[in-house]
């Protein structure tokens, strides 16, 4: 991810783009932030206790509910609801295959609707319900879709497998499984390297043709 | 053949993944998702020259910058012991040299994409912008990444060419029908779904775990103990779950070095995870390779000279090789046969086994020959094949152990309705589109290791099985419990298969088709001693109804030691153990191949039939149907086997019209190296699929009769597209993949 770097720093690493939280905080604190106790926060630079600071400076308030809970969070603005998801909020059902859009490991429903959470910042979900592979069963008793993925063998390693899950569930409620071909045209933003693809369109199918509440 | 086949219509539904319910409900766990306290975040900083040196590298932005801990390089990592092994006491004892690249040794760069620095920050977000600021300066000097650019400087490998001679070399010259043919397999990448992953944990100093993304847990535990000099209790590997690896994960790369180097610098566990660009450069991939066919026979189609020859490439620091050629020795039975295999160093990674590794490149053009030479005969392509059809291997001069590959040929013919289309190329339409069928044959060689196995019978009445090993997707683990049912006499319901750590007896590395051969047998064993041990209990215990019986009189059956002579005498296991007083009852043996390797020949077979569209003016391809027959043995998991089997199909139309990795020379780098311009199949691209099996037990091989699946299941695979465009087309395309522009060229 790091074989293109999108900005250079410059000699001394500081200018305006690439500062150091220390820096912006002793401009800031020279300037605008002069309500805030601007002698405090500079000599906390000093002593390296910035970047505590800095959080409280830098993150934002995110009101999300996740799988019916319901949480106020305080978020950095460039964290992706992947990475709230699995590295803030341990829930690692949600898989990071590309981070780029393009594999769709990372489906999740936002407000019902699927989205691959790589591309969505965490705080573009501002007041949405989102739900994860881990809120999809009631409890023990497994979705309808997670069910047919087991009976059809919807897959092998299991990696892509919440995001196809969470895609196949939405492709059922958008009306987009009324045959095979739809099914395959409509799953094709979710990759399985393991080659599970026919099995995935018959646990669909399957679903699909005993009517259940999806 | 009646009863030995199935398909999926008749075939029993199979049982269902044992680790189902951990996959569809998010638990099951992948490397880079153990919670471990105190996690900090590597993120590599990767050269963007090719070959050279660094001149400098300011790394002072970096560290300064918000929660930062380290910023490892050569010019500040902590030695790998391994890196430099000492000579050994004994001037005879060569030092165990370090495979593959040293990371953060030197300032030497050998491709591009190799990691220089790695940034460690208490956030993933945090060490991801701060890997933007380590800035280098170069000392670039002219780097070869051009294959054909460099063609003249292929040699036979260091560790010994696939030089090989039969009967007379290029015999096929003299035959009365030749023909000569190169083919091209470009570069291709795994890309398994997972990204390669690693936490690295010092427990103490000298003592570390890591939960890692591999195929071979014990392998990677010989690399650390190897790399930084430790015993091997000092070394522990988890990995529960591999999210795919098709031979990725079969080494150990310089990531988890890096990783283990960071923590050990931080004194804290760091997570890596690589991009999806790095799955590019940093775990290898399927090399590109050249070869050349000359295939000679009779006028009625019987091969009398076959020449193989083949240049791939390596990396300029270590070399790799893989046995391209080698199908074309024993496929068919001809008694002039020549091959011969050469390497170019490149100025890239090193690549490394991709699923059906040099067998599925060898195949391809050995397989995409057979066709071209069966037009040129005027005979049927599955009819050329049986009268070349090997009865014994002409090249070791043995029986085979198994060989059912007439079956498959017949099976799929029928299935796919083979012998009802026209022949002729271009002759066949169907909806405006040009209609092809075409075929191939893929083998593999079928193997067994030595693998350890252990089994504990719990006084609750269920079994726990363990070895380490780890499951990138086949299913090991719901193989072995059918296995350990069968031979134990136990529902799958009350059976535990435990894998993914070192630190359970050693398994095998799961690779090469191998797994369900070598560790199913070491199962199979320590079910069976078990059995044999509570034969024994029940004929000793107090209560004993086995009155004066023996323990050849004794038989084993869902849970119960029962007497053969009348079934309904039996003891259950359960009460065994409570009239022995024992909480369980423990086995462990390493199970090892025998002399029945050096006897047979050992294969598994697979036939491809692909039936395919071609719009007659843009050239776009649509694969229709395909029906893939295997002789794997006996089959153990019908349900996985069948998606193994469709999986590598998958894989084979990747292999065919959409995969190859694209390096811009002008700056040796990838220029397509993300999932939006490398293509790997989507679900639109594969059609129905059906997997058939001979499912006839290998007398030889183990005691379940099971053969491999996983390589053949891919190997051959792209040859039958290949050979199903030319059907419909008329236009035969050698270099891989088969992209509209060839055919409307």
């Amino acid at each position: 991810m790091n074989t293109q770097k999108p900005r250079q720093a410059s000699e001394n690493g500081s200018d305006g783009f690439n500062a150091s939280r220390r820096d912006f905080l002793k401009l800031s604190s020279a300037v605008a932030a002069a309500s805030i106790t601007p002698s405090v926060v500079t000599k906390a630079a000093d002593k390296k206790v910035d970047e505590r600071i800095a959080d409280y400076f830098e993150k934002m308030t995110l009101n999300i509910e996740v799988n019916g809970t319901a949480q106020q969070l305080q978020v950095e603005p460039r964290v992706t609801l992947l990475d709230l998801l699995r590295e803030q909020l341990h829930l690692t059902g949600t898989k990071k295959g590309c981070d780029h859009g393009q594999c769709g490991a990372c489906t999740v429903h936002a407000d019902g609707k699927r989205i691959n959470s790589c591309l969505s910042l965490a705080i573009m979900n501002e007041g949405k319900k989102i739900t994860t592979i881990e809120g999809l069963a009631k409890g023990e008793e497994l979705h309808p879709v997670q069910q047919a993925f087991i009976k059809h063998d919807g897959f092998q390693c299991g990696y892509c497998t919440p995001g196809q899950i969470m895609s196949a569930v939405s492709c059922i409620r958008e009306g987009h499984a009324n045959s095979a071909g739809e099914i395959r045209e409509f799953m094709s933003g979710n990759i399985c390297r393991c080659g599970a693809y026919p099995n995935i369109v018959d646990a669909i199918m399957d679903v699909k043709k005993g009517g259940q509440d999806v | 053949m009646g009863n030995h086949f199935f398909d999926k219509a008749t075939m029993p539904a199979g049982q269902d993944r044992v680790d189902g319910r951990a996959k569809v409900t998010g638990t099951a766990r992948f490397a880079a998702e153990h919670p471990v306290p105190e996690l900090t975040y590597g993120v590599l900083v990767c050269s963007t020259i090719t070959k050279g040196h660094i001149k400098s590298l300011d790394t002072k932005a970096a560290e300064k910058a918000a929660g930062v801990l380290a910023v490892l390089s050569h010019l500040n990592s902590p030695k790998v012991p391994g890196f430099d092994p000492p000579k050994p006491a004994n001037k005879d004892e060569k030092p165990r040299a370090w495979d593959g690249l040293k990371v953060f040794y030197s300032d030497k760069i050998y491709f591009n994409g190799q990691p220089i620095a790695v940034v460690v920050a208490d956030t993933y977000e945090r060490a991801l912008y701060a890997a933007t600021l380590v800035k280098a300066e170069y000392i670039k000097e002219p780097h070869q990444t051009d294959f054909n650019a460099n063609i003249k400087q292929a040699a036979s490998p260091k560790g010994g060419g696939d030089d090989y001679t039969r009967g007379e070399a290029n015999a096929w010259k003299k035959a009365p029908v030749t023909l000569e043919a190169e083919y091209i397999v470009p570069f291709e990448v795994h890309n398994p779904m997972e990204l390669h992953a690693i936490i690295a944990v010092w427990e103490a100093e000298d003592k570390i775990t890591v939960y890692d993304k591999t195929q071979g847990p014990k392998d990677t535990q010989q690399s650390i103990m190897q790399a930084f000099n430790l015993p091997e209790k000092n070394v522990q590997v988890v990995t529960e779950y591999v999210g795919g690896a098709f031979g990725s994960a079969l080494r150990t790369w310089p990531h988890e070095i890096a990783a283990m180097l960071a923590a050990k610098k931080v004194n804290k566990p760091v997570k890596l995870v690589l991009g999806r660009d790095n799955m590019f450069t940093l775990v290898g991939y399927r090399p590109y390779t050249i070869q050349k066919i000359g295939l000679g026979a009779t006028e009625d189609g019987k091969l009398t000279g076959i020449t193989h020859t083949a240049i791939s490439q390596t990396s300029s620091y270590e070399e790799f090789t893989e046995g391209a050629v080698g199908v074309s020795k024993f496929l068919y039975a001809c008694p002039n046969v020549n091959t011969s295999y050469k390497l170019i160093p490149l100025d890239i990674g090193t690549p490394t086994w991709m699923r059906g590794p040099g067998e599925a490149t060898g195949c391809f053009a050995l397989e995409s020959a057979l066709d071209e030479l069966s037009y040129k005969l005027n005979i049927d392509p599955v009819e050329l094949r049986l009268r070349n059809y090997a009865e014994t291997d002409p090249q070791r001069n043995l029986p085979w152990s198994s060989k059912y590959l007439k079956e498959c040929y017949q099976m799929g013919a029928e299935k796919i309705g083979w012998f009802q289309r026209n022949r002729n190329p271009r002759s066949m339409q169907e909806d405006g589109m040009l209609v092809g069928y075409g075929m191939s044959t893929g083998v593999f060689g079928a193997f067994r290791w030595n693998a350890t196995a252990k089994g504990i019978f719990h006084a609750d009445g269920t079994l726990t099985v363990q070895s380490a090993v780890s499951d990138m997707g086949p299913g090991t683990s719901t193989s072995m419990v059918n296995i350990a049912s069968e031979a134990f006499g136990l529902p799958h319901d009350k059976i535990k298969f435990e894998l993914g750590s070192s630190s359970l007896p050693p398994g095998p590395t799961q690779g090469g088709s191998g797994t369900t051969s070598t560790l199913g047998s070491a199962v199979h064993e320590v079910c069976v001693e078990l059995t044999n041990q509570l034969k024994q209990l029940a004929l000793s215990a107090g209560n004993s109804p086995f009155k004066n019986a023996k323990p050849e009189g004794l038989a084993v059956e869902n849970g119960n030691v029962l007497l053969v002579a009348d079934r309904n005498i039996k003891m259950s296991y359960v009460d065994i153990l409570k009239q022995h007083n024992k909480p369980e009852l423990e086995f462990m043996k390493e199970s090892n191949a025998g002399e029945e390797q050096k006897k047979y020949s050992m294969y598994s077979y697979s036939v491809h039939f692909t039936k395919l569209h071609v719009h007659p003016s843009t050239g776009v391809i649509t694969i229709k149907k395909v029906v893939t027959a295997g002789d794997a043995g006996k089959i153990v998991s019908e349900k996985t086997a069948r998606s193994q089997m469709i999986g590598g199909v998958t894989g084979g139309i990747g292999m065919a019209l959409t995969e190859e990795g694209i390096i811009d020379h002008r700056y040796g780098r990838y220029v397509n190296n993300n999932l939006a311009d490398y293509h790997v199949p989507v679900n639109a691209d594969v059609p129905e699929i059906e997997a058939l099996f001979v499912n006839r037990p290998d007398p030889y091989l183990n005691p379940m009769g099971a053969k491999g699946m996983g390589e053949i299941a891919l190997i051959g695979y792209a040859a039958s597209v290949a050979n199903a465009v030319y059907h419909a087309t008329g236009k035969r395309i050698r270099d891989l993949p088969i992209t509209l522009d060839k055919i409307i060229s």
